[in-house]
């Protein structure tokens, strides 16, 4: 077995541009899908809309291509509709912090036993770059010229507050440790959450004047912190699991109102 | 057995007998009866229910749970509508079997959220952006809800495409008797299994009215349901020709079937000179006036629609030979009026008979255009 069992090889090489982080990603989700052994035909892709959007189309499994930001609303359905399924949401900052936001947390909330992934570039790649929740204060972009007057979402915090049962923080620079949130996020049995952080050159390093893909790649490195050496005062990021605890989740709760209105005899 | 049935109730029950299995619903008046009352009985079959955070999500889970091979359900009124959208465009380009049911009130936006109307007609066919057909049925008796949500059903199987259920706040809250044995051995249509020797695509095709078999998620085949424009294998096409295929089809397999799908109910007279057409609950108001109408001597032909989408072209130009005016009455604008002149043309006179404000028609106003 390889990544190639999940990805499809005769599609590479991807259509994103040079030294955009979605191909590291997908290679990371294909490692995980790999090194647990899941069945293809036991794994849905949902993607949204975006760059990253297009993920599916490398994916050698059950794929499901929507709309903006409601991967995980789909998501959603086919979990419940088949509980026994690997289901993977595959979002862009857009996608999951902004127009999907609710479906965001209201999974997170009840416990949806899927993963949910954050490729997070911070800006709206694909229709040219303009700024995106995850956008930090001042920064430049197509549609903040003169630097941004918002702030960024801390997704990870966000999901937390919202009941998820893991989350976790890697980077495209920290790549086996991102495998590996993957297959607990995978394994976990609950909402997993795991944002990605990664470079857009294309857009948002062109606006902000980061440099080409490995310096954009270096700045993201320095700018995190593993969880463990993390101050809450801090200007960095922490990475690394950020929450894992054990609560029911929504399948098996449900199944537990079906059983309470006797419709777990065959039917 | 004969149970005395509201609107709402009827149509938990047609879609019992119909074995849905998934309804993903958001609260909203006057339609919630329906989601509270599926939600106990789904889990009684080992079903399931789930409130979303909104209607976008509702439908959207809908079509997640479709694609797992459940028979699936939604209801809503118009603003639910408005934000579902999105979604009906979704299941129209994946093609995926919905059922949604639209229980009207006035609008336009917050409107009359506990008052009855019927504005709806245009927005489930052209809400979404594209333009491309859907079906929509509309029900006037409790009886017909029931039925109409079993057929409802067979169609979203048939065809893969979202069926609207349309009624309205007063069908929903009306009680009448209905006997649900009657719907014993009525047929129940499911989705064509794909078949397991082919090379299997998720979209496959031969004509232009074709409806491609269904494999689920998690069964034996590996499959891609797509929002974006595809081929037949699923994957995001720029080919003219293939997307004219598939786009074509789209239509094609509603619009080219309309003889398979559409429905109504006439009521002709030798020599009428007027006819009344209708729908849901203002057809109950025409079918009075035309009773009223004939027993003072008039000659009345009478139609009542109970398929909106595809427009019943060929019932409205059989029923309407040789009269010189048509009458109808809706609760909103002229919508189903202007299909209806569509369908005739000039020469024959139509003429609306409407309200909107949250009231019903009264036969006598029906009588005094006739």
């Amino acid at each position: 077995m390889s990544i190639f069992t999940y990805i499809n090889e005769a599609k590479l090489p991807t259509f994103w541009c040079p030294g955009c982080g979605h191909g590291v990603i997908i290679k990371a989700l294909a490692q995980a899908f790999d090194e647990l052994e899941i069945p293809n035909n036991k794994i849905v892709v949902v993607t949204g809309i975006g760059c990253f959007g297009r993920a599916d189309d490398y994916f050698m499994t059950n794929a499901f291509h929507t709309l903006h930001g409601r991967a995980v609303a789909y998501a959603t359905g086919v979990k419940i509709g088949n509980p026994d399924l690997t289901v993977v949401a595959l979002m862009g900052d857009g996608d999951a912090a902004s127009i999907g936001g609710n479906h965001l947390i209201h999974a997170a909330r009840r416990n949806l036993g899927i993963l949910a992934l954050c490729a997070n570039n911070r800006n709206y790649g694909m229709t040219g770059g303009q700024y995106s929740p995850t956008s930090q204060f001042g920064d430049f972009s197509a549609t903040s010229k003169y630097g941004l007057p918002e702030s960024a979402f801390d997704l990870c915090a966000l999901v937390q507050a919202a009941g998820a049962s893991f989350v976790a923080r890697s980077t495209v620079f920290h790549y086996n440790n991102l495998v590996k949130y993957l297959k607990q996020g995978i394994t976990k049995g609950g909402f997993s959450f795991v944002e990605v952080l990664e470079p857009c050159p294309t857009m948002y390093g062109k606006f902000n004047k980061l440099g080409a893909a490995p310096e954009m790649i270096q700045k993201i490195r320095d700018e995190v912190v593993p969880v463990k050496r993390w101050e809450p005062d801090s200007d960095k990021l922490p990475i690394g699991i950020l929450r894992n605890i054990d609560k029911k989740e929504y399948t098996d709760a449900y199944a537990e109102v079906i059983r309470k209105a006797g419709g777990d005899n065959g039917n | 057995m004969k149970k005395f049935l509201s609107g709402n109730e009827a149509v938990v029950e047609g879609a019992m007998i119909a074995g849905c299995r998934f309804f993903g619903g958001y609260p909203i008046t006057p339609s919630s009866e329906i989601a509270a009352h599926i939600s106990a009985r789904l889990p009684q079959v080992g079903g399931k229910y789930i409130q979303m955070e909104d209607e976008i999500g509702s439908l959207a889970s809908c079509i997640g749970a479709s694609l797992t091979g459940l028979k699936v359900m939604t209801a809503t009124s118009g603003p639910g509508l408005s934000l579902m959208l999105e979604n009906v465009g979704m299941a129209i380009q994946a093609e995926v079997p919905c059922v949604i049911v639209d229980v009207q009130r006035g609008g336009p936006s917050t409107g009359l959220a506990t008052k009855v109307g019927q504005g709806d007609v245009h927005q489930v066919r052209w809400g979404s952006h594209g333009g491309y057909p859907v079906i929509a049925l509309a029900s006037s008796t409790i009886a017909e809800t029931v039925e109409f949500t079993i057929e409802a059903f067979n169609l979203a199987e048939k065809f893969r495409v979202p069926v609207f259920l349309m009624t309205d706040k007063i069908i929903a809250q009306l009680r009448e008797d209905v006997d649900l044995d009657s719907f014993k051995d009525y047929p129940i249509i499911n989705r064509e299994p794909a078949s397991e020797n082919d090379e299997f695509l998720p979209y496959r095709a031969e004509s232009l009215t074709d409806v491609p078999a269904m494999s689920a998620f998690g069964g034996k085949h590996l499959v891609r349901a797509s929002s974006t424009t595809h081929d037949q294998r699923g994957i995001p096409t720029s080919d003219p020709e293939k997307i004219t295929f598939k786009n074509e089809r789209l239509f094609r397999k509603i619009q080219d079937r309309a003889d398979e799908i559409c429905r109504w109910e006439s009521d002709l007279q030798t020599g009428a000179d007027a006819m009344v057409v209708s729908f849901g609950i203002s057809a109950r108001s025409a079918k009075q006036a035309v009773i009223e109408a004939r027993a003072a001597g008039k000659k009345v032909n009478f139609l009542k629609l109970q398929t909106l989408w595809p427009f019943p072209d060929k019932a409205v130009q059989e029923a309407s030979e040789g009269v010189s005016r048509i009458v109808v009455p809706e609760l909103n604008w002229g919508q189903v009026a202007l299909e209806v002149e569509r369908v005739v043309g000039k020469n024959i006179e139509t003429i609306l008979v409407n309200k909107t404000n949250g009231l019903i028609i009264q036969p006598e106003e029906i009588i005094a255009k006739l």
